[in-house]
């Protein structure tokens, strides 16, 4: 499974890094950023989370 | 359980349709949406879309396959207009029937309006189009309500470069929610911009070319925006049997009555991290409480009581706010970090003897999330704020 982010949406409300800090964090200015793009299986619940928390709907899981 | 119903496919009842599928339920699953839509993001109404930077289709909150593999019965431009209890059937407006085993609702808020014709409210993506499209260069747009939703629209009408008056019945913007203090700060936004902002100015009608204010004053406008809050939608449950108060009445789980749940602008509920029942009308809670409400419906004997720490966020000029907790009913706020006078600082809110909220403007974010966790845990004020931080701010005071 691979994470996608639109960091140009995300709104910096810091869910994700809630939902799962081993995959997300936040840059000065709040904005989401990316720490594993393909992370392993037991942070996809996290990750899952993150994806349907997100107030912008930035966050996407997705099959590759 | 095989049928499970959804009222609303806004935030909320998304949520909780997505979280139905995740967690295995494998039955039908009805969404009924009253718009033509598929599910949208509304926050953006009042910010990127209004200031003509993002098209709608941006709005969507789902790519078009992930709903596609929610595998729904998805009724969207039909209103649900009622519930029998008994029979466990939801009735929609075109004529349909919908039985269920489980119900979850979510129908939202519409915008309260003033008496008159005309004016503009700030809801839907039809809404926020049809303002968007008005608000060219020099047009006079007059802006009721200095609320977050009326600030954020008053900030983007400026920069687009109309002349913006901004009425508010209040002294002071905001003050309810945020404090005196915090909200002189964001009336100073405003101002600092040439907005005409008015305080102490409650309107009474909307008129053909502008607002009557209650001292009859007139003042004229080429567009008007009511941004005066919000009316639950629960005028479809009438005789159904569900208590209704300040939106769907439930209990700590989100439950309304035996499967039947709530959740999002719709739903008043127990909060029990803060022991107080609240409504909230945010867009990350919508989410949140819509997956507590799957959860709860799907697992009987597995429930949990919905005790989050509500979050918003509010974009006005260059300011971007954010605030975690309940702020409303405070009964002190404390500056920790950063000046007020700058506009760049970090407030936090007691209630009783706890930290119940934090509000901050401009402050990088790991220093804010140190006090989500503060409120998580209901830590205790006079641990948590050093007593030198409290001078600046006194409850309802304007001392700062």
């Amino acid at each position: 499974m691979k994470v996608e982010l639109e960091a140009d949406k995300c709104v910096a409300s810091g869910q994700c890094v809630l939902a799962a800090m081993d995959v997300f964090d936040q840059d000065d200015d709040g904005i989401a950023i990316l720490l594993d793009e393909q992370p392993a299986a037991e942070h996809l619940d996290g990750v899952r989370e993150a994806v349907a928390i997100c107030p912008a709907a930035a966050i996407r899981l997705v099959d590759q | 359980m095989r049928r499970i119903v959804v009222v609303g496919a806004s935030a909320a009842g998304l949520a909780a349709a997505e979280t139905l599928r995740r967690e295995g339920y494998d039955g039908s699953l009805t969404l009924v949406g009253d718009e033509p839509l598929a599910p949208y993001d509304r926050p953006p109404l009042s910010k990127q879309l209004l200031a003509g930077e993002w098209e709608p289709e941006r709005l969507a909150l789902r790519a078009h396959d992930d709903v596609a593999g929610l595998d729904l019965d998805l009724r969207l431009g039909v209103a649900a207009s009622g519930l029998q209890l008994a029979d466990r059937t939801v009735e929609l407006a075109d004529g349909s029937t919908v039985p269920y085993d489980g119900l979850i609702l979510a129908t939202g808020v519409r915008p309260r309006r003033l008496p008159g014709a005309g004016g503009h409210v700030l809801r839907t993506l039809d809404d926020a189009v049809r303002l968007r499209d008005r608000l060219t260069p020099g047009k006079r747009l007059v802006v009721v309500g200095a609320g977050f939703l009326g600030a954020e629209a008053a900030a983007v009408a400026w920069r687009l470069g109309c002349e913006v008056t901004l009425l508010e019945p209040a002294p002071v913007p905001l003050a309810h929610a945020v404090g005196t203090e915090v909200g002189e700060v964001l009336t100073r936004a405003h101002l600092d911009r040439g907005v005409d902002l008015r305080c102490g100015a409650t309107v009474t009608e909307v008129t053909g070319d502008g607002v009557r204010l209650a001292d009859g004053e007139l003042v004229d406008a080429d567009e008007v925006l009511i941004a005066i809050g919000s009316v639950p939608n629960t005028d479809w449950l009438a005789g159904s049997g569900l208590a209704v108060g300040d939106g769907v009445v439930c209990d700590e789980y989100c439950e309304a009555a035996r499967n039947v749940y709530a959740a999002g602008d719709v739903a008043g509920w127990y909060n029990p991290l803060f022991g107080l029942p609240m409504r909230v009308e945010h867009r990350t809670h919508a989410a949140e409480q819509g997956m507590a409400a799957a959860r709860n419906l799907l697992h009987p004997d597995a429930r949990k009581p919905f005790a989050p720490v509500p979050y918003f966020w509010s974009d006005q000029y260059d300011m971007k706010i954010q605030a975690y907790g309940y702020l409303r009913g405070h009964d002190e706020v404390a500056v920790v970090e950063g000046e007020l006078a700058e506009g760049r600082f970090l407030a936090v809110y007691r209630r009783g003897e706890k930290v119940t909220g934090a509000l901050t403007v401009g402050m990088p974010p790991k220093a804010i999330r140190r006090w989500r966790q503060a409120i998580a845990t209901g830590a205790d004020w006079e641990a948590a704020v050093p007593s030198r931080s409290r001078v600046e701010a006194a409850p309802g005071g304007a001392t700062a």
